[in-house]
């Protein structure tokens, strides 16, 4: 009896001490916000300078900061500066945040900024595109630094958000004060460590694997933002089922990139909810006005030198048809080639040519193509979403007008090269506009040149000196004039054939809400619990 | 015998080279790398600049030469993507893919032999009238419809097993691995019985035939008629005899089990060589792919020869002739 009453008494203990562990674990989950989400790709390199691709910026923002960030509706605030003007028509003034430490502890001084922004300067970095203009920084006191710039630069605090400020004494001891060469043999410490002063330490990387990221508790946005996520779990699934699969069986919060076919069914899910907002990217088509002869039309001379077959082609395309039935509702006609997001838009900008095949087919003829002529249209099939879908539908569009269009869908490895080498007569293409300025736009869409993003072969010498002149001019209000007038001046002559702006879809739990960003970059810091 | 072994390991040789001439010639139709590698916003110049430091202006032939000597010493590059060394990144996913495939290979033998045998043998029972219109079903649908069907069973809607990922792993030196924890082996469930139910069914199905041709043949029914135990007729001769033919499909499935693998792992996202590759292909990255190819190749002519030496143990008429 005694022996028997000690058993039951050890296994009581026993119980007792299960017990206690068991409800500290389950304390310490409950007191722990971890978010749990996936998408298709993951950002190639923890190196902030190393890859200028959504994904990889997008991973960058989280661990870390720059001198100006883009809040959750995209507009510039104080990010590491505080506040910034031009002193100068080419010096521009920042002064830095007080008190800001780095993951290690130590602190962010004016040696940083200029670090960084000479790191993403160097030969190796992939971002030197958004700071061409900056020719030197100049420390001023150590929270206070001067940006010399080779012309007047109005953008400079925009260009500068996608500038990330690295720790200077951490890249010297780790030998990564340049980024990772490709042609090196070796990776180097960057591509898998992080040191920012951002709202998340990275705690884990593996890269295609896994990605875990903690809570920065001492990071000076804490309170500004809710910052209320303890942890972040990334995990890249790149098979669209099993994205949907991971999300209905709760085993992910939060889908990036849900396919459009189940975003009815992630709806009708209780528990989940799906939000949207338009993206800060157009697709479209573009035309090859530049040669004499086409490649793969079956005419001696470029029909798209005249505007009437632009004109026409426009008319042709129904794209409410495609908005509807290729996407499902999840995109906004376009009836120019930026986004809502960007400076410079406008709705009257954005009004379509209407579909009209009756008036297609007239300009056609008017412009001596009665019977139509044939050519092809080179399409990629893993860039955008149901791109080859789109162009298969403006295939079928176009030849109700007597235009006999052949589809060539193929990867986007190889289709863009074409459109960069100008081998490509008709083209799909889908931009985004990292500065949100239309001047991007411009740069790369309308000005001419011999190779790059421009496929329309279109030389019109005072376009290209008004895109000039507008990245240069400080007073805003006459900027916004000449912004304005370019766009009149290019929407009419219609270069290109706009479809839609693309839609961001979000699928998440609704035991949380976060607010959506036009850039795909969800912004966690604002992520609220119910 | 060794004359013979000397003639497979020269054939062997050659077509390794060939292998990585081949896959080498298709990356020239791959597509730029630099596109990919490099942002929208990178000038022409940068671009030109990048491409020539890679080597990819270079001649087809020396590029080939590069590659060849390189991969020889087991270098085979910096990925495009990832800025990692090659070699790295496919150590650190080889565990994952040789756990999935040696689990789903056992899987698929020890079941499709047993199974095979017992409905050779037991032709007319129900059990054998169930499996057989099962694995009709087994060899006919696609592995990814299969691996999304376990999904939603036993993922969606039962909430058993993890839809994605590895679970659990434990770190033994280099080596990650799935069996040591309950997380790892629940997560190992789904992806392995997907690779194994294709191979489990054609081995099941061609031992049956094998085994019903060879009971029909007058030595089992001597040893019948000698008295000898009915294990020692099935197993001892009958299932012996019907190894020739099941040696070489099993050691050809192998290495599909591995090149399939690439299909379960990205619909499980089983973070292994084959998800690797998936992703190296829509990135264009070249060393990657080149170094799976390789390697790939190199697995199944291994194992090729060996299954050219099982040969030689299975069947003792072959040993003579070398």
């Amino acid at each position: 009896m005694k022996l028997r009453s000690t058993t039951a008494f050890a296994a009581a203990r026993v119980l007792a001490v299960a017990a206690t562990c068991l409800s500290v674990t389950t304390m310490s989950a409950a007191a722990e916000n971890v978010l749990r989400w996936a998408a298709q790709g993951d950002a190639l390199t923890m190196d902030p300078m190393s890859a200028s691709e959504a994904p990889t910026i997008a991973a960058s923002r989280k661990i870390y900061d720059s001198l100006v960030y883009p809040d959750k509706d995209v507009k510039f605030v104080a990010g590491l500066a505080t506040s910034w003007e031009p002193i100068g028509p080419t010096t521009w003034e920042f002064n830095l945040r007080q008190g800001v430490k780095f993951h290690d502890g130590s602190d962010f001084t004016a040696e940083d900024v200029k670090f960084s922004i000479e790191r993403a300067k160097s030969e190796t970095s992939d971002y030197q595109g958004y700071i061409e203009s900056v020719t030197g920084v100049t420390i001023v006191d150590p929270m206070t630094v001067h940006i010399e710039t080779s012309g007047p630069n109005p953008i400079l605090p925009n260009q500068l958000a996608t500038i990330f400020i690295m720790s200077k004494a951490w890249s010297e001891a780790n030998d990564v004060t340049q980024p990772q060469d490709r042609s090196a043999g070796e990776e180097t410490f960057a591509v898998r460590n992080a040191m920012g002063t951002g709202p998340y330490k990275l705690a884990l990387r593996e890269p295609g694997i896994r990605t875990v990221l903690e809570k920065n508790p001492d990071w000076w946005g804490a309170g500004e933002y809710p910052h209320e996520l303890d942890r972040i779990e990334f995990t890249p699934i790149s098979n669209p089922a099993t994205r949907v699969a991971a999300l209905l069986s709760g085993e992910i919060d939060f889908l990036l990139d849900p396919p459009t076919q189940d975003l009815a069914r992630i709806e009708n899910t209780p528990g989940l909810q799906v939000k949207q907002v338009a993206q800060v990217r157009t697709i479209f088509l573009g035309m090859n006005q530049g040669v004499d002869k086409l490649l793969t039309a079956n005419v001696d001379e470029n029909p798209f030198k005249d505007i009437r077959v632009r004109q026409a082609i426009y008319h042709a395309i129904d794209v409410n048809a495609i908005q509807r039935k290729v996407m499902r509702g999840f995109a906004i006609p376009a009836g120019v080639v930026t986004s809502p997001a960007v400076h410079g838009y406008s709705e009257e900008l954005d009004e379509r040519l209407a579909y009209d095949p009756e008036k297609a087919r007239t300009l056609l003829a008017e412009a001596g193509y009665p019977d139509g002529f044939s050519i092809q249209l080179d399409c990629p099939n893993d860039r955008y979403i149901n791109d080859e879908a789109i162009c298969q539908a403006a295939v079928a569009m176009l030849a109700k007008v007597g235009i006999d269009v052949s589809l060539s869908a193929i990867s986007k490895t190889l289709h863009f090269p074409k459109i960069h080498n100008r081998e490509t007569d008709f083209y799909m293409l889908g931009w985004g506009v990292p500065t949100l300025d239309s001047h991007f736009a411009f740069s790369y869409l309308y000005k001419s040149a011999d190779e790059g993003w421009n496929g329309t072969g279109w030389v019109d010498p005072e376009v290209d000196a008004m895109t000039d002149a507008i990245e240069v001019e400080i007073d805003l209000a006459k900027r916004d004039q000449m912004i304005a007038d370019l766009w009149k001046n290019v929407d009419d002559n219609v270069n290109y054939v706009p479809i839609h702006h693309k839609v961001i879809v979000w699928a998440m739990s609704d035991k949380f809400d976060m607010p959506m960003s036009a850039d795909n970059d969800p912004r966690f810091r604002y992520l609220t619990y119910r | 015998m060794f004359l013979k072994l000397i003639n497979r390991l020269f054939q062997a040789l050659m077509t390794m080279i060939f292998v990585g001439l081949v896959s080498f010639l298709l990356f020239n139709f791959v597509g730029d790398p630099i596109s990919n590698m490099v942002g929208q916003e990178t000038s022409v110049e940068d671009r030109d600049a990048l491409r020539e430091k890679l080597g990819l202006n270079d001649p087809f032939l020396a590029q080939f030469a590069r590659f060849g000597s390189n991969a020889v010493s087991g270098n085979f590059g910096i990925s495009y993507a990832l800025q990692r060394p090659v070699s790295t990144l496919i150590a650190e996913r080889m565990p994952a893919t040789l756990e999935l495939v040696a689990t789903s290979a056992v899987v698929a033998i020890v079941l499709g032999v047993l199974l095979g045998v017992y409905t050779g043998i037991n032709r007319h029972s129900w059990i054998s009238k169930t499996i057989m219109p099962l694995s009709l079903i087994g060899v006919s649908l696609p592995t990814f419809v299969i691996g999304i069907l376990l999904i939603y069973i036993f993922s969606v809607t039962l909430g058993w097993l993890p839809s994605f990922g590895r679970g659990e792993v434990t770190q033994i030196g280099g080596w990650s691995t799935n069996f040591l924890t309950i997380g790892g082996l629940k997560a190992l469930i789904l992806p392995s019985t997907t690779l194994a139910l294709f191979q489990m069914a054609l081995i099941m199905r061609l031992v049956r035939s094998e085994m019903l041709e060879v009971l029909r043949t007058d030595y089992i029914k001597f040893a019948r008629a000698r008295g000898l135990a009915p294990r020692v007729v099935h197993f001892g001769h009958a299932l012996r005899n019907t190894l020739v033919p099941v040696i070489t499909i099993i050691g050809l499935n192998i290495g599909s089990l591995i090149a399939f693998s690439i299909i379960t792992e990205t619909v499980f996202q089983w973070p292994g060589m084959g998800l690797l590759f998936i992703q190296s292909v829509t990135f264009g990255d070249i060393p990657v792919m080149a170094a799976y190819l390789v390697l790939i190749a190199a697995m199944f002519v291994f194992i090729n020869v060996v299954v050219d030496i099982l040969y030689l143990i299975a069947d003792p008429r072959l040993r003579g002739r070398g």
